[in-house]
């Protein structure tokens, strides 16, 4: 067992806080080789990373490949649109076809929460969960954690603001996990109808008032507001959501000064972030996307790298 | 396994003489300091290329570009390891093209973390040529690689482990050799 101590990645929420830190602890040195002209190391040179994507993804998925290709992985991409999903094959059983062909990791993107653990206790290959349903998409949470840390020197202590639509969200829900085991005060920020009840025994606090909820805060992370929502009646108009709960200059001054903006992306321009707020020097939007690929890498070489069984004294 | 101290090889004085007649040596082969780098090799060889570097300074009177190579990620034998090392950060922050590249570490022993950081480099850039400086040969070589600068030769059995300890790492400069206890 290599010394992550895990086979899989499928959620933050049972990870212990060390486990956190280590995977960015490595991240580290791995976006120095993305900073490199010779974008390549040999380290996993021989393995075979899969990505299996029932949920449309730019992203995420391309991310993923690079972060393999960049470790000197070999990479496939399935498409489930095109894939034998189509004729009626099961999860199981796609994923298994995979795995005997001789994949070593297969990262899942499923609308079913659970998908990820079904394959991981089926399969020997790694199984890494790029988003189940609204359940967890761990590396999100993990890349947003690395840019705060690396933005503001670590952690703990720091108030964090989560903003949107929590109640659909994956993303908010690796977030609360990391950022709770990590030490940091977390805010959900939203309407009544976005934001699911009871959600404070998660250790987090609830605020429908931006200025209360956004108040003396040293990050923002935004979440997409999915539209159509709208068509259920969850908000009375885009344009009334983006008054109320839209990242703009105005809000801000309420923040701190040097306060961080986050947002997973895609972003819908204008409607949950104003364009001002999304291209300004608060903004490290781009940034967490890079920080993605570092994150990645390491997530790869922790699960990948290691060896079987016993060690030999070095 | 339990280790014993069985012999110190060289004391801080040891060192510092050694690390003098390296950097001198240095110099008169590559006839000064022009194209001159020094790259350290996680993790003692880079207190011990920061020395040779601070010598270099004090002879030459000029300061020759320091970095700091990692190369964990280039190892032969992460598959047989039980855990993942810990990988620390490669910072090299110049070009290496056309460069006189002098790897420094503190052991040679098998070759294969020379092997690595070989690679390392090659990914880097092109450079003009590499020589590598260590502190100890400890002999039993598994690849076809040799220093170009030694501070000391020291036979070994394979059993035997050479300790380099430096002030900044561990406390203290010595070079010792370890033995299992029975």
């Amino acid at each position: 067992m290599n010394q992550f101590g895990h086979k899989d990645l499928l959620g933050l929420q049972e990870l212990r806080p060390d486990e956190i830190n280590l995977i960015l602890d490595t991240a580290e040195p791995m976006k120095e080789v993305l900073g490199r002209e010779i974008k390549k190391v040999p380290t996993l040179r021989g393995r075979v990373i899969v990505t299996l994507f029932y949920e449309a993804s730019t992203r995420t998925r391309t991310s993923f490949e690079l972060a393999a290709k960049y470790m000197g992985a070999d990479t496939v991409s399935i498409s489930v649109a095109t894939s034998s999903v189509q004729k009626g094959e099961s999860l199981g059983d796609t994923a298994r076809t995979i795995e005997v062909m001789g994949a070593d990791a297969i990262i899942i993107r499923h609308s079913a929460t659970g998908a990820p653990h079904l394959l991981a206790k089926l399969l020997d290959a790694r199984v890494i969960n790029a988003g189940d349903g609204s359940h967890e998409h761990p590396t999100q949470a993990l890349l947003d954690l690395f840019t705060i840390r690396e933005k503001k020197g670590g952690i703990a202590g720091l108030k964090v603001a989560i903003l949107g639509d929590v109640a659909h969200s994956r993303v908010a829900r690796s977030n609360i996990w990391g950022l709770t085991k990590l030490g940091a005060e977390v805010r959900l920020v939203g309407p009544p109808t976005l934001i699911p009840p009871e959600i404070e025994q998660l250790g987090v606090s609830v605020f429908h008032d931006w200025r209360q909820g956004l108040k003396e805060v040293d990050v923002i992370n935004v979440l997409r507001i999915q539209l159509e929502r709208q068509q259920r009646g969850l908000f009375p108009s885009i344009r009334e959501y983006t008054r109320l709960f839209g990242l703009d200059e105005d809000k801000l001054q309420v923040a701190r000064p040097d306060v961080l903006v986050l947002h997973p992306g895609p972003v819908n321009r204008g409607v949950e972030i104003s364009p001002g707020v999304q291209d300004g020097s608060h903004s490290a939007i781009n940034e967490q996307v890079t920080n993605g690929v570092a994150v990645r890498m390491a997530l790869l070489y922790l699960l990948l790298s290691g060896g079987e069984q016993s060690a030999i004294s070095a | 396994m339990e280790m014993q101290e069985k012999a110190q090889i060289l004391d801080a004085e040891g060192i510092r003489r050694a690390l003098t007649r390296i950097a001198h040596e240095i110099l008169e082969r590559s006839k000064g300091t022009r194209q001159l780098v020094l790259i350290g090799i996680r993790r003692r060889g880079v207190p011990l290329a920061q020395r040779i570097a601070g010598i270099i300074r004090e002879i030459e009177g000029t300061s020759v570009p320091l970095g700091i190579l990692d190369i964990t990620l280039y190892r032969d034998d992460l598959s047989k390891l039980a855990y993942n090392p810990v990988i620390r950060k490669t910072d090299v922050p110049f070009s290496l093209n056309d460069k006189k590249v002098i790897l420094v570490d503190d052991v040679i022993f098998t070759g294969r973390t020379v092997r690595a950081a070989l690679d390392a480099l090659m990914d880097l850039g092109r450079p003009q040529l590499v020589q590598l400086a260590v502190l100890v040969d400890r002999g039993h070589r598994e690849l076809p690689i040799r220093p170009d600068f030694v501070g000391k030769n020291v036979p070994t059995s394979h059993r035997e482990v050479v300790a380099v300890q430096m002030l900044e790492i561990d406390g203290k400069d010595q070079v010792v050799i370890k033995e299992p206890s029975e």
